[in-house]
């Protein structure tokens, strides 16, 4: 109600800029992101075509051959499977982990905080310096996890340069960056929690398993979401790390579908499928970031209310 | 919940222990690396005293490497120099475009608002290859190939949605009434977005840029595909040691300290704001 008096009372001459003025504001960002649309766009034509850097003279509309042929092509299955897998196995482990060391820092002290920010310091290490981190101490000549492993009966792990041991390898890599990521969030999650019915609970003598999984999962479930959600729309999309750590390897045991579209691209020249693929990744991202967004908004409004 | 037993704290303890030893030690371990000679790290079982030396930052910096079969050049420095200037700038632009927009979505709920604020959002979620692969196409034809503007201008797509709606949340806390009371007084609206606007937001303006800056200097995928050696920061740059022959694994280490120190330090002076800001607003810390 102030609002529409005081708007009345403003000096005319004032309405038409007051119209234009939030585009005028927004505008400078929104031209830089259309440039960044058209090759959005550019993507989807490319994945209808037969195009191959090496062949240019060749290149025409195919129309949904790259599609189709993903349906019969054992690599592509190989990368639905490894990116699905990659990022089942790190959301659901940095979840769980993630999880229990913010509950084991729930009480603040002195220590728990001085932790809980130490423990931020994986997250800010650049991927795929991480990568290289890892790559270092994995190394089969002087790597000192080479060297713990041979101790506890591991001759000759070979880590990210055996293709049965690779996956893990770089799941340890995501684990060791991102979990920070879901403790930090549950953390703030769990802080804000109202402490009635805890105390409530406590005073009746309730079980503990009782009071986490009917009291504490339920109120904390908006911060799991989008904490699981953030991150697996970020993990289905991994490449700093699995780049950095094999470039794919080895074999084609870790193209996942950014790592084999960047191949695609760069090492067989081969645009049609390497666009295709991301058309792909992209609808499975759009759906999660849809199923996403709701989510996160209700976290915001709830966060702004609070403010 | 506050009669613990005595076996319950020594538990707690030990998960507690065990969790800091498993994120600090590649940390701690590879800062140990880097003050030691190529002798000491192949040295098995891996030492955990050693004489320290400062060889391979001496390396790193003056870009010379001295080794048996002659001097190497190093282009580290280089590296560095581009992470610095291809973040701050990508953010100082983030900020003069996003602040504004964020401010223009905050207070008016013009038409097609909220659309467009969630496009901006979604280009955080979109997988960047989409985007990234014809654009080098587009690149080499305008001649954006490998020039820190091209960069610069990709680097918008991590460093806007993220400003945009950080300090959307914060302009949003500002209540519209002093606003009002502001512009009553005869004050442009200028005037007001400068004197009473940005100063409010100013602690999550700050917060968002350095935010924002980390996430830039953290980026690998951008300048692996848009840049060639001269152009890349140490992301890219650090990798690429690995590969190339004749640096020891002593520089790679002191080259991937001095690359995650910037950012160890700004996250933890802006740790107060890492939780908002890494939910994009949605969960305050």
């Amino acid at each position: 109600m102030t609002a529409a008096t005081v708007q009345r009372a403003r000096p005319s001459g004032f309405r038409i800029s007051k119209r234009v003025l939030p585009y005028l504001l927004s505008l400078p960002a929104l031209l830089v992101c259309i440039g960044i649309l058209i090759p959005f766009l550019t993507s989807v034509v490319y994945s209808f075509q037969r195009y191959r850097l090496s062949q240019p003279w060749a290149r025409q509309f195919n129309w949904g051959d790259n599609y189709i042929s993903f349906f019969t092509d054992p690599k592509f299955w190989n990368t639905l499977q490894v990116s699905l897998l990659y990022a089942g196995i790190t959301v659901v482990l940095e979840l769980l982990l993630g999880l229990a060391i913010a509950m084991l820092l729930q009480k603040r002290s002195t220590l728990n905080n001085f932790i809980s920010i130490m423990l931020l310091m994986p997250l800010m290490t650049a991927p795929a310096l991480a990568a290289l981190m890892w790559k270092l101490m994995t190394n089969p000549g002087f790597g000192v996890l080479s060297y713990l492993a041979s101790l506890i009966g591991l001759q000759d792990f070979r880590w990210a340069s055996s293709p049965s041991t690779a996956l893990l390898t770089v799941v340890l890599v995501d684990i060791w960056v991102y979990t920070p990521f879901i403790m930090i969030l549950l953390l703030a999650g769990l802080r804000s929690l109202p402490t009635q019915p805890f105390e409530a609970a406590a005073l009746d003598g309730v079980p503990r398993s009782f009071v986490f999984f009917r009291i504490t999962l339920p109120m904390l479930m908006p911060y799991i979401l989008t904490a699981t959600l953030f991150r697996l729309l970020d993990s289905i999309q991994q490449f700093d790390i699995i780049y950095a750590m094999t470039q794919g390897g080895p074999g084609d045991t870790l193209t996942v579908f950014q790592v084999e579209a960047y191949l695609n691209f760069f090492q067989s020249t081969n645009v049609g499928r390497s666009a295709a693929l991301m058309i792909i990744l992209w609808a499975i991202t759009y759906f999660l970031s849809n199923i996403f967004i709701k989510n996160w908004l209700r976290l915001r409004e709830r966060a702004r209310g609070q403010a | 919940m506050e009669h613990t037993s005595l076996l319950e704290r020594i538990l707690r303890g030990i998960a507690l222990t065990l969790v800091v030893i498993f994120f600090m030690f590649p940390i701690v371990w590879i800062f140990m690396m880097s003050f030691q000679t190529n002798e000491t790290i192949l040295r098995i079982p891996p030492q955990l005293v050693f004489e320290p030396t400062l060889a391979n930052y001496t390396a790193l910096i003056t870009g010379k490497l001295m080794t048996a079969a002659g001097t190497l050049d190093i282009a580290f420095m280089r590296n560095l120099w581009n992470s610095v200037f291809l973040s701050v700038t990508s953010v100082a632009v983030a900020l003069l475009l996003g602040v504004p927009a964020a401010y223009a979505f905050a207070r008016h709920k013009f038409r097609g608002s909220e659309d467009i604020a969630f496009t901006l959002l979604s280009f955080r979620f979109a997988p960047a290859l989409l985007v990234l692969l014809p654009l080098t196409l587009y690149f080499q034809k305008l001649g954006l190939a490998n020039t820190y503007f091209g960069l610069i201008w990709v680097y918008q797509l991590i460093c806007l949605p993220l400003i945009l709606w950080i300090v959307r949340g914060y302009f949003e806390d500002i209540p519209a009434d002093i606003e009002y009371a502001y512009r009553i007084g005869g004050h442009s609206w200028f005037a007001t977005f400068r004197k009473i606007a940005l100063p409010l937001a100013g602690p999550g303006i700050a917060a968002a840029g350095l935010l924002a800056f980390i996430f830039a200097w953290n980026n690998f995928v951008f300048a692996l595909v848009l840049a060639s050696a001269d152009k890349q920061p140490v992301t890219v740059g650090a990798l690429a040691f690995i590969t190339s022959s004749g640096i020891q694994y002593g520089q790679i280490s002191a080259a991937i300290v001095l690359s995650i120190t910037p950012t160890l330090a700004l996250a933890l002076y802006a740790q107060r704001y890492l939780v908002e800001g890494l939910s994009l607003g949605a969960v305050k810390g």
